[in-house]
Order: C-alpha cells, then structure tokens, then sequence
C-alpha cells in the first residue's frame, strides 16, 4: 500500500497547487455565486436574508431578461451554422491541396488573433443602419455595387438583428473551423481515399460516404466550442452596438443589472447561463473522458 | 498531401459546350475556375474590415466620415496614429505588463500538470483532469461577483497585479491540456517508466527527461495563452478601469466616446491588434498548432 502511494503520490503533490487554485477560483467561486443568487442583495449593502430562488421566479417574469435569452438563441443559430458552412467549405475548397494554399489559409484564420474589441471598432461602421443617400459600411457598398435591395437595417432590426451581430463573429471564427477540418481531413488515412476510388466511387459518393463520416467527431468539436463562445458572447455585442436592449444577450445583462448593484439578480442571471452552458458541455466532456479511457 | 494533385497545369480549353459533353480534363478546370472564384470571393469578405480600417486610419479627421467609408484618403496623414498611440501607450504596456507573466507561469503549472495528467496519473487524475477542463468553458460571470472580493481579501491592487492572478488561474485548464496532449504523443510511457523502475523520482524524471523535451509545447502554450490574455476584455471591464486597465478597455473607451475620432479609433485597433497579429504571422505554425491542442482533440 505505502509502495503504491510512493509510486502516485509525487504526482499528486507536483498537481495540487493548481488543484487548489482551480477548487477556489472555479468551484468555491460558483458556490459562492449561486449563494448570493439566494439572498436579497439588490443593493451595494450586504444581503439580510436568503429568498430561496425567488431571483430565479423573477427572471421567469421578466420580459428582458426572455428578449436577451431569445436574442442569444437567434445570435446562436446563425453564428454556429455560418461559422459551420463557411468553414467545411473553406477546408473543402482548400483540402485537395491549392495554389496559394497556405496564403489562404493564413488569410482566412488571421481573424482569429485579432481582439472582438478591435475588430468591434470597424463592425461597428460597416453594420452602420443607414440606408440610401446616407448609407455608410455595408449598405454603401451594396449601393454601389447596385445591390440595394440587401440593404438593411443589420442589428438595429428589432426581431432578427441578433442575427446581424453573428456576421462580424463569423467574420471571425469560421477560419478556425476550417482549421479544424483541414486538420480533420489530413488525418484520414490515404488508403481509405485509395480504397474508395478503387471500388469506383465518384467523387462526390467519395466524400459523402467516406470523408465527411470520418469528420463527424470534427464537427462535434467544432459545434461545442463555437456554441460555448456563442453563449458566452459579451465583448462583441459590447464593442459593436455598446450595452442596449435591442441587442441585449444574458451576459450584457449580467454586466448591466451589476452596474446598479443588484447582486443578487446578476448572480441569477450568470447561474442561469452557467447552467445552459453546461447542458451542452458537461456530456461533451464526459463523453471525451469515456472514449479516451477506452482507447 | 492528398492524392489528387490538382495542381497540375492542364492544357486550357475553356469552352465547355455543354455539360454533358464535357469532357474530364474541361470538367477539372471548370471546377478550379470555380474553386479559385469562391476562393478569391472569399478572401475579399475577410479583408473587407482590413481594407476599412487602413484608409480610415490615415485620413484626416474631417475625412473619417461613415459615407466616406470606402474612399481612400485625399490627404493622407499620420495623425490619427499619433492620436491613437498617445491614448492607448500606456494601456498597451500594462497589456504587455500582464499578458507576460501571466502565459509563463500558467504555461509552467501547465507543463508540470500536463505531465502528470498524460505519464504520472494518480487515482482519480482523470476526473481532476476533467473538472480542471470544465473551468475553461464557464462563462466567467458564474464567478465574476464573488471574484471581485476574492482578489481583494487577497490584497491584490486593482488593475495589472489582479489580472495577472486572475488570468493566471483560468488559464491553468487550457495550458494543462494543450501540454497533457503534446507530451501524450512526444513522451514516450517507456521512458517514464524506466525512470520509475530505477527508482528517478518524479522531479528527477519531469527535469532530467520532460523539460529538454518541452520546447515546441512551451511555444504553442505561451502564444495560445499570450494571445487570450492580450484579447481579453471581460475580466478586464469587470476588474479594472481606464487608469490601470489593459488595451482592451483603453480601445474600447476611444471608439465607445460620444464625440468619437473614427480615424483614431481605425488606428487604434490597429495599434491594439499588432503585437497579436505579428505573433500570428512570425509564428503561424505554432499558433495553428495552439489551436488544435486547444479543441480536445489531441
């Protein structure tokens, strides 16, 4: 027994600083967040009294906080299946080994270093509303290509500007996607294209039935992380139209409800989006530690 | 590679009749015209804001208008840089004064948990690894209100010494895995193994064996990491401000303004962006590398 503790325990020891350090700044912290969640702290000064979940009921019945969940799910959509399609599309178009390939590839994944805050500044202009005479961003360059009928009010539409706001995070995320699956397509094994054009598959048969079945655990992936980050959005609702209700998600929200010292709604609100973030990632991640255990 | 090598010049015919009496060699270069078009179409919709950002960032102020968008600049002018540059310069330093320290001392928690995590495991190490892993999918505002008082019942000054702890801790989950997959694949079981078997202690094993060995996982760490600490903007607004906060929140107070100066906004973006873009350029490989690690899928 104490051989066997000599052989783990090092390693154990070598882990527990970060243990520590993610017990409190992870775990201790959610505790202490759904905590205040229970209590009537709506002002700077401290909680009197735990309400049980009456913060939670409250959001149930407010409107704004239904809009800025209604605006997350419209903002998810569209940004998971644009950064989706033009990724598979961009590996696709890039997969068979291009001219220019690698000047493409760094082109299209360049957005990825960039801040939402900096790219913000320019999204800001080219989702500009005005339309016409007056129009700037977009909407003049769809004027002078003669294109006026896509005109549009972008994210100051009051039902769909949401999905407006996927366009700059598109812009920026879909090249990671492509990196994902470029990485994806190099890792099937040749034989397996040889094998399939042998039996005579077309091209087309080749990658429905043989390539894009061998990229589902890509897609996956790719559908966990951008979902989580579409979820979590703050900074590029907050650099592109600033904290307003039109296109108010539950983390502005949070920020929002925090800057009139309401605790308790704010930890309401971020528990609630702890939670939807976690129906969709705590499977992935114990799906992920299952297969690997198998392996 | 792949094994279709479409990069072979083909004898150019571009007359397809008909479809249907096309034959394989005019099919092919159909479909390159048709890859290169998209490609092209493509490039143009990712460099559009690029395109923006420049013309304006050397225009005068009178010029910046938003009808005037898309024309080049008639006088051009480096003031707006200048502009730019004197409201972020001291933000940016602080952005470095935290983005440094913070990727070295979580890319060294991550080596030594990667390690362990990959070639040491203990009882349970799989579960630690994958609570440790959902830390990193959290939307921060789970622990955001609670943090506040955090670093300050552990006397952290508001601004870079915070930031730096604070990006330090949530950047702990990713570092580890990024390290747990590279040493998973360049570290062979045997090698630790032997260690174990003639008696080299973990310290002995980590320093003598792992570290020389650690170099490409250091790199994709640091610029993974580097990078997100320079783009964060969340923990920034919640735990700083304009006076001790980084780039981020200097940018964002520039372009968020009522009387906003877009040319000096434009520029700095620009200013704000370059130490990350060159990172990204300068050590593309790495970043992509940083990327993969970063998707589980290791």
């Amino acid at each position: 027994m104490r051989s066997r503790i000599r052989n783990w325990g090092p390693g154990l020891l070598m882990v527990a600083p970060s243990i520590v350090v993610i017990a409190v700044f992870v775990y201790v912290l959610i505790g202490a967040t759904v905590n205040e969640s229970l209590t009537d702290r709506h002002t700077a000064a401290p909680a009197e009294n735990y309400v049980g979940l009456e913060n939670y009921a409250n959001l149930l019945d407010d409107d704004r906080f239904i809009h800025s969940l209604k605006n997350l799910a419209v903002l998810t959509v569209v940004f998971v299946t644009g950064t989706l399609v033009l990724g598979v599309l961009w590996a696709f178009l890039l997969e068979k080994g291009v001219k220019g390939e690698g000047f493409f590839r760094s082109a299209y994944l360049f957005p990825m270093a960039v801040s939402f805050v900096a790219s913000g500044v320019v999204w800001r202009w080219l989702l500009n509303s005005a339309e016409g005479e007056g129009a700037g961003g977009l909407n003049a360059l769809f004027g002078m290509a003669g294109l006026d009928v896509l005109q549009n009010p972008w994210w100051s539409h009051p039902d769909w500007g949401m999905a407006a706001m996927a366009v700059p995070a598109i812009w920026q995320l879909s090249g990671y996607v492509m990196a994902l699956f470029l990485a994806g397509f190099r890792g099937i094994p040749n034989e397996l294209r040889e094998a399939a054009r042998v039996d005579g598959a077309s091209e087309a048969q080749l990658y429905r039935h043989v390539l894009f079945p061998q990229l589902s655990p890509v897609a996956l992936t790719a559908l966990i992380i951008i979902g989580h980050m579409s979820m979590k959005m703050f900074d590029l609702i907050m650099a592109v139209s600033g904290a307003q209700y039109l296109t108010e998600v539950p983390a502005v929200y949070m920020w929002q409800a925090l800057l009139t010292n309401d605790y308790a709604k704010a930890a309401a609100i971020a528990i609630v989006l702890l939670v939807v973030v976690a129906v969709l990632v705590v499977p992935y991640l114990i799906h992920n530690a299952r297969t690997e255990r198998q392996r | 590679m792949s094994a279709v090598d479409t990069r072979v010049p083909q004898p150019t015919t571009p007359t397809p009749p008909s479809p249907r009496r096309m034959g394989p060699d005019a099919r092919r270069v159909t479909a390159r015209t048709v890859r290169y078009t998209l490609l092209f179409l493509f490039l143009v919709f990712v460099l559009i804001p690029v395109y923006v950002l420049l013309v304006t960032s050397f225009k005068p102020g009178t010029e910046a208008t938003l009808t005037g968008a898309w024309d080049l600049p008639q006088n051009w002018t480096l003031d707006a840089w200048r502009e730019a540059w004197d409201a972020l310069s001291p933000s940016l330093w602080r952005s470095f004064a935290i983005a440094i320290p913070a990727s070295i001392v979580s890319a060294i928690l991550g080596s030594m948990n990667g390690f362990v995590f990959s070639r040491w495991r203990f009882p349970g190490s799989d579960i630690v690894f994958t609570l440790f892993l959902f830390g990193m999918f959290i939307p921060y505002q789970a622990v955001m209100i609670p943090l506040r008082q955090l670093t300050s019942d552990l006397g952290l000054a508001s601004g870079v010494p915070t930031l730096i702890v604070v990006h330090i801790a949530y950047g702990i989950p990713i570092c580890s895995l990024i390290f747990r997959g590279y040493y998973s694949t360049t570290i062979p079981n045997e090698l630790v193994e032997a260690g174990r078997v003639d008696g080299a202690g973990l310290i002995r094993t980590y320093a003598l064996i792992v570290l020389p060995l650690s170099a490409p996982g250091f790199v994709v760490t640091l610029i993974w990491q580097f990078t997100s600490v320079w783009n964060d903007f969340l923990f920034a607004i919640f735990l700083s401000n304009t006076r001790n906060g980084p780039v981020t929140i200097a940018l964002n107070a520039l372009a968020g303004g009522q009387l906003t100066d877009y040319a000096a906004s434009m520029a700095g973006a620009l200013i704000a962006s370059f130490p990350t873009l060159i990172v990204y350029i300068v050590l593309g490989r790495w970043f992509i590398g940083g990327l993969m690690a970063g998707s589980l899928k290791t």
